[in-house]
């Protein structure tokens, strides 16, 4: 998703000499296209994430188009305040631009997990929120957004090989996207997760469940209408998120159902837990916190065949983890 | 809108004192060190066009430092007032500028104003909202980036506390600056010694604050920051290659006897009688 998303704004900056592209000394071998053909508007700013976005606010006044690049957690977390009284408060068209979205890091800990960003950038009125789910999404995702003349965040993933069926590179500012139809159960999904939990339906499906899969790419404007019409048909709804479960995509279907009084049962499958001190691949991270697709198809046919669904999904952490595709 | 008086000390000293009153707000001792500041920069230049770098001859002009021709103009100079508690001094230069209305300046502090305690870029002639410390410099480093690439000679000055140099945030922008040799960009550094609840020599001494600035690659000069002259000279002079730091020596609540290094006036408003001492020590400097 990054490689994807850094050549297209290469392509972009071809065509606008506005965008620029800053980095908080992150990026080895996926800046270096945009850095050797446009030096001038290139700058490793090092590490210094606070002034990365302060830098960003100076020339966004002045009449650039700055991308500001890091690793999630170092792109949202540490400016927040600055990205909150800069590009938001100023309506500068900022763009934050942060990698790694979820348990991508995995085997770097928790300091380099991004699980909370969604949940504070929904804090922030008037900062658009664009999580592609596939590499394709974050291309058209980026082409849709680019040009918006306020701030943006985009949540990006590091996975450039794998495709979430049926999405075809879709994406609309505002509107979530429908990826697979199913009866009985509706999932609805933020970021590359996606992909595990379009395995989990296919495995339902297989045992004769019908399950359909919602993708929610853009946060701010949020897709409530499109939420909305798709929750009123199910009587159970599983979101799914790599993320804090307080904050998230699970927090938005909520809200939604509440809002639009509708009264389908809501399964929050996302990170609901302490740092334990114990880190490992994105795999096992996955499996551990129940959003692998062996974990999501169980939570789902838990729901399905339980007449009282469970407050939230029940994870053993004695199990001995696997790994899944 | 036509010039409403000489943009002097001591009219901005009686406006802080006015508005602070009216408004029965605090904030009065950081404004009140801050005038000669605003007067140096803001104030016009008594003849000629004293432009960027370029040696003065003969008397050096006071005043007229920011070349704005007006606040909306593209390529005017960026001023960023980093220590955005000392407002109201920005206000009544605006308004001694013309910028600002006498009932606009009315509304300091009042329920649906943009004239608040801190500045906000919603109001004309703010270039950039402030009142969280830290966050001006990174900004006006990135408004003399964006000077340097559109092959503009306008100047980015950002006006900061001393005890904002506690920031972490201020350091970085100091070494991003001095890498980059951001010679459009200058700091004033307002000396006052005080901060909040305390003086900065017992809660993070910064001495020696030039040093300390040199060594991360800046140039540093120290001023008597209430001598509108010497200001002037100071932010006239740019150093190739080099962003300039002004150290300002000044005195917290400058001009008025009661509230000079005393902490109280960082927060407190005036009492009735308070305020005519003010006013008559004000108006007989």
């Amino acid at each position: 998703m990054r490689t994807t998303f850094l050549k297209t704004l290469k392509e972009l900056a071809e065509r606008d000499d506005r965008v620029m592209l800053l980095t908080g000394d992150l990026g080895y071998t996926v800046v270096e296209p945009f850095a050797e053909a446009f030096p001038d508007r290139f700058v490793n700013v090092g590490v210094a994430e606070q002034n990365m976005v302060g830098l960003a606010t100076g020339l966004a006044e002045a009449g650039f188009l700055p991308f500001v690049y890091s690793i999630i957690t170092f792109a949202v977390l540490r400016p927040y305040e600055f990205i909150r009284n800069g590009p938001v408060l100023h309506r500068l068209p900022v763009r934050i631009v942060g990698v790694g979205g979820g348990i991508e890091y995995g085997h770097a800990g928790p300091t380099h997990h991004g699980l909370e960003d969604i949940a504070v950038t929904r804090a922030l009125p008037g900062l658009q929120i664009v999580a592609p789910a596939d590499y394709e999404q974050s291309r058209s995702a980026l082409q849709a957004t680019w040009n918006h003349p306020g701030p943006i965040f985009y949540r990006l993933g590091k996975n450039d090989r794998d495709t979430i069926p049926g999405l075809d590179g879709r994406f609309e500012i505002g509107r979530a996207t429908q990826v697979r139809d199913g009866e009985d159960l509706l999932m609805v999904v933020m970021g590359s997760v996606a992909l595990q939990a379009t395995e989990a339906a296919e495995q339902l499906s297989e045992e004769g469940f019908s399950v359909a899969v919602v993708i929610v790419a853009s946060f701010h404007p949020e897709p409530v209408d499109d939420l909305a019409a798709a929750l009123s048909g199910y009587r159970h709804v599983l979101s799914i998120e790599a993320h804090t479960r307080d904050g998230g995509v699970g927090s938005l279907v909520a809200e939604v159902i509440a809002e639009h009084g509708l009264s389908c049962r809501l399964v929050r499958c996302a990170i609901d837990a302490t740092p334990d001190g114990l880190s490992g691949s994105e795999g096992f991270l996955r499996h551990k916190y129940g959003l692998s697709s062996d974990g999501l198809a169980a939570t789902a046919r838990q729901v399905l065949t339980s007449s009282k669904a469970p407050a939230s999904p029940k994870l053993s952490t004695n199990s001995t983890p696997g790994t899944d595709a | 809108m036509p010039s409403v008086g000489k943009l002097s000390p001591r009219s901005l000293r009686r406006l802080i004192l006015e508005q602070s009153k009216r408004a029965n707000v605090g904030h009065i001792g950081s404004a009140l060190s801050v005038v000669e500041i605003l007067a140096a920069l803001y104030g016009e230049a008594p003849s000629g066009e004293a432009r960027h770098g370029e040696a003065t001859s003969g008397e050096a002009p006071s005043g007229g430092v920011l070349q704005i021709p007006d606040p909306d103009h593209a390529d005017r100079d960026r001023f960023i007032l980093s220590k955005g508690h000392a407002a109201l001094a920005l206000y009544a230069t605006f308004y001694l500028r013309g910028w600002l209305s006498a009932d606009q300046l009315d509304t300091y502090c009042a329920d649906n104003s943009q004239l608040g305690t801190h500045p906000e870029h919603a109001l004309r002639g703010v270039d950039f909202s402030t009142g969280s410390l830290g966050q001006g410099l990174p900004m006006a480093a990135g408004a003399a980036l964006a000077a340097r690439l559109q092959g503009s000679r306008r100047r980015a000055i950002a006006l900061l506390s001393d005890a904002e140099c506690n920031e972490g945030s201020v350091w970085e922008a100091v070494m991003f600056a001095a890498h980059h040799h951001l010679d459009g960009l200058t700091a004033i550094v307002d000396l006052n010694g005080q901060q909040a609840i305390g003086y900065t020599r017992d809660v993070i001494d910064l001495s020696p604050l030039a040093e300390r600035w040199r060594a991360f690659g800046w140039d540093a000069v120290e001023v008597d920051g209430h001598d509108v002259d010497a200001l002037t000279q100071a932010l006239q002079q740019t150093s190739t290659g080099q962003p300039r730091v002004i150290i300002a020596r000044t005195v917290f609540g400058k001009g008025v006897s009661y509230m000079e290094h005393q902490i109280k006036w960082h927060y407190w408003p005036m009492s009735d009688e308070e305020y005519r001492q003010a006013l008559r020590e004000v108006e007989g400097s």
